[in-house]
């Protein structure tokens, strides 16, 4: 069966890949739904959900739309999302292949470079770094990629150790290609599938620990964000809720989402587990 | 014997790791751009340069910077953090005052959290492919996904606000001067919201783990055997399958302990917990440096334990694993 079919028999993924679509929509067409920006007052302040039929979702304290806000927070979501997992995935996937391949030394030092990342709690050090280096989106972003690499080099380490000594390879070392090539043509396609489950479960996490950050205060003071739009909302609990409630649903839509498409890839890359999951 | 040599050759590697956070924490910290003493100055209504220099020479921060670090490192060895830069009191003193709180709400988030998400998941595996499997796994998906802060702001919402039931904020009923049961009564109805809603994304965590581990030990051949044998189903479940799926549930737990104090630094900002993961966001927003490498270096040594423990434990267990891991 194709992997596309095994895909799509899976209905959470299915369901998680129709949310996601609707979210990169909206997040790409935010500038036409909603022209004016989303930091700017345009409805009377405090309107509940309902009360005015152009706000459906409400206005905040300033009479900021919240549905214009809900869109261009996506955009913030997605990017440092996607962004974040590329950059650690690259660290990740460097520093996994070259501990995996050539062993030793090599990887006894650059295991215990990854143990030490590990011990040292990811969303503090994460809070540190977006604090010390200014919150932008460059910061924010690196930030998270920063913490979030070492799963990624533990896992492709072990998928190259137990890769590195296959009969194909042997013949490739046979043959005389160099370690990079090997490396990049031979081993890495061959270790794709579990990098790529792998990837995608961390973008969820990192659209998460997005929001925490702007949530404490510490997200691009330039981008309409869900966290921030939580943050903000704290304080009027009592006499807003909808300021709350609808950012965290976005969050918690986006990040399900992802995560139902992350299982479904990997029920699909991996049919032969398919029965142990029951 | 065996089982003493190896806890000192992990106590050495640990205290090297905690020596590395702090020497990393430090280059770190002093790489930021923007001087302490001259916010500090600045927040004292003087941007006179002779005062900066004064705090600069009063916190040692004119000295290179290794020569900073080198005394720092000192002074840890030697149980001394240094000063705050605000409060001019010691470090430890800040820290040793916050941190049962923050040891409270973390260790009952963690137990709270291993136990809910232990049962929830044998009991998924145990009725799996039935309404009770689907229903704790979509619950446990749900939560998976779910940012931290906002469960704990509808937790809020729901619980203090509409319902009235439980306290939004602090940590005890503040001027109500309450002594012994009173108070250790007090402090558990305000410890409830908090726990809960920094366990419930770790609880989805263990509960998604543990159904895996039992169903993988469920297909082994002992586990056919037993079946074979007439053994019943609760207790080939207890007996047979629990305690061999147990295992990567708590080195996974372990190994999840610095994500908790990650998580306490939100759950302690929402409900105004006195504990050290505020004191450190306080301290970064204020630059004051010292509290925060101070909580850092307490952390790690938090970490180091709970990771050192589980490594004796499971020996312990599990006398099957080699102590020369």
């Amino acid at each position: 069966m194709s992997f596309f079919l095994r895909f799509a028999r899976n209905y959470g993924a299915l369901l998680g890949l129709g949310i996601l679509l609707l979210v990169v929509a909206v997040a790409a067409l935010a500038p036409l739904l909603f022209p004016v920006s989303p930091w700017q007052s345009v409805g009377d302040p405090f309107l509940a959900p309902s009360e005015d039929p152009s706000y459906p979702l409400g206005t905040d304290m300033l009479g900021r739309d919240i549905a214009a806000g809900l869109a261009y927070g996506a955009r913030v979501s997605l990017l440092v999302g996607v962004v974040s997992t590329a950059v650690a995935v690259v660290i990740g996937v460097t520093l996994g292949a070259l501990a995996g391949f050539y062993g030793g030394r090599t990887d006894d030092l650059l295991m215990r470079f990854t143990e030490f990342f590990q011990t040292i709690p990811a969303f503090a050090m994460a809070v540190v770094l977006v604090a010390i280096f200014s919150p932008n989106i460059v910061s924010i972003t690196l930030a998270i990629a920063v913490v979030s690499w070492p799963p990624v080099a533990r896992l492709v380490r072990a998928e190259f150790l137990s890769l590195r000594s296959r009969e194909f390879v042997q013949a490739a070392i046979v043959v005389g290609q160099t370690g990079p090539r090997i490396i990049l043509t031979q081993i890495l396609p061959n270790a794709i599938s579990p990098i790529i489950v792998t990837a995608s479960l961390m973008v969820a996490t990192a659209i998460l620990t997005e929001s925490s950050l702007s949530f404490l205060g510490l997200g691009d003071r330039n981008m309409m964000s869900w966290g921030f739009m939580i943050g903000a909302a704290r304080t009027m609990l009592r006499e807003a809720w909808w300021m709350s409630v609808f950012p965290g649903v976005a969050i918690l839509l986006t990040v399900l989402a992802i995560n139902l498409i992350g299982e479904g890839l990997n029920d699909a890359m991996n049919p032969h587990l398919r029965g142990r999951k029951g | 014997m065996k089982i003493l040599e190896f806890a000192v050759q992990r106590l050495s590697k640990a205290i090297l790791v905690v020596i590395g956070v702090v020497i990393l924490n430090f280059l770190l910290i002093h790489m930021a751009p923007g001087d302490p003493a001259s916010v500090l100055a600045g927040e004292a209504g003087s941007g006179d340069a002779k005062f900066i220099e004064q705090l600069r020479a009063q916190f040692g921060l004119d000295q290179p910077l290794y020569w900073q670090l080198w005394t720092y490192l000192k002074g840890v060895l030697t149980g001394d953090l240094g000063y705050s830069y605000r409060n001019q009191v010691p470090v430890t003193t800040l820290i040793l005052e916050r941190l049962p709180a923050t040891l409270l709400l973390t260790g009952c988030a963690f137990i709270f959290s291993l136990v809910l998400g232990i049962v929830l998941g044998v009991l998924a595996a145990y009725r799996r492919g039935s309404i009770t499997d689907s229903a704790v796994m979509t619950g446990a998906l749900v939560f998976y996904a779910t940012p931290l802060f906002w469960v704990a702001l509808m937790a809020v919402l729901v619980f203090s606000i509409h319902l009235d039931w439980l306290p939004p904020f602090d940590m005890e009923t503040i001027g109500a001067d309450m002594t012994g049961w009173e108070r250790v009564l007090d402090i558990a109805h305000h410890l409830i919201l908090p726990t809960v809603t920094l366990g419930l994304f770790f609880t989805a965590i263990y509960t998604r783990l543990t159904r895996a581990s039992m169903l993988e030990v469920m297909g082994l051949d002992f586990v056919k055997t037993a079946r074979a044998k007439g053994v019943p189903k609760a207790r080939i479940i207890r007996r047979h399958v629990l305690r061999n799926a147990i295992l990567p549930i708590f080195t996974f737990a372990s190994m999840q302990a610095g994500q908790l104090v990650g998580g306490a630094v939100l759950t302690e900002t929402v409900f105004s917990w006195p504990g050290i993961g505020r004191l450190m966001f306080d301290a970064l927003m204020q630059r004051d440096y010292p509290v925060l490498l101070g909580v850092f270096l307490v952390t790690a040594i938090v970490v180091v334990i709970v990771n050192l423990v589980t490594d004796l434990l499971y020996r312990v267990v599990d006398p099957r694993i080699e102590a020369a891991g």
